[in-house]
């Protein structure tokens, strides 16, 4: 009875330890992942900007950066490689552009969605935009900076947040707008929360 | 359990102790790259995506 009870307890305390390292892997050991890929990211992204000075950029082709995504508000360092796609082996490898919504810059929705807790977390402290803000995507053939305009929490199943013109799923759009999606609240699948953006200037790489 | 693993490893309580490291690192590791990674996408922790 007594060697029956102590293997329960060393069986609980075994099972304690591994999720608590489980735990550790989701903040940590996810993160050295997505790190170790934008460096891949952004190396090939430097080779297609090279490149566009030569030939005009095709298609974006999936799973290969198609920019720079940086947040001054959130420091310095803070860059990313977007890649295409939102499938969850693209999100680990960072921020995703949702196939099918509006290239950077272009009339039309801009569609990003990154984590917020897990591998590297780029959207961690999206929470913190104010309106105003700058969010500049730098694209192969222009840099392009979008203005913050507004913030919402929505539920995961509202998708009129990724419509061409947000939350008006049936108008034509006139304007080039971006949106942030990530997870709300923080460790939770509940809600998301959803930043806007409107462009505001657009350099071209040529004379910028 | 571990009592009888500590009486089963063989040698002196030194090499017992390496043992025991070594084993611990290796289930660590086992779970670290090959467990883990197959059950983070069943934790429905950090879902970013809007969709039905």
């Amino acid at each position: 009875m007594r060697a029956l009870l102590r293997t329960c307890g060393e069986l609980s305390i075994t099972v304690g330890v591994i999720m608590l390292l489980f735990c550790g892997y989701l903040l940590w050991g996810t993160s050295s992942y997505t790190e170790w890929y934008q460096r891949i990211l952004k190396q090939q992204l430097h080779e297609t900007t090279k490149l566009a000075k030569l030939d005009k950029l095709g298609k974006l082709d999936l799973g290969r950066a198609v920019g720079l995504i940086r947040i001054p508000r959130l420091g310095r360092s803070y860059e990313y490689a977007i890649l295409e796609g939102v499938t969850s082996e693209d999100l680990r490898r960072g921020p995703g552009h949702y196939p099918g919504t509006a290239r950077p810059g272009k009339i039309g929705n801009f569609v990003l969605s990154g984590h917020r807790t897990t591998y590297a977390a780029p959207f961690n402290r999206i929470d913190e935009l104010r309106r105003g803000d700058d969010i500049i995507i730098d694209a192969p053939e222009a840099r392009y900076t979008y203005r913050v305009s507004g913030k919402q929490v929505v539920l995961p199943t509202d998708v009129d947040v990724i419509a061409p013109v947000p939350n008006h799923p049936d108008a034509r759009p006139t304007q080039a707008v971006i949106t942030l999606t990530t997870c709300h609240p923080e460790y939770s699948a509940r809600q998301r929360l959803v930043v806007y953006g409107v462009l505001s200037g657009k350099r071209d790489r040529s004379t910028g | 359990m571990y009592g009888w693993i500590w009486r089963v490893i063989p040698g002196g309580t030194g090499v017992k102790l390496a043992t025991v490291l070594v084993l611990a690192g290796g289930a660590g590791a086992v779970l670290w790259y090959f467990v883990f990674p197959l059950m983070e996408p069943h934790v429905p922790l950090d879902r970013v995506t809007v969709g039905r």
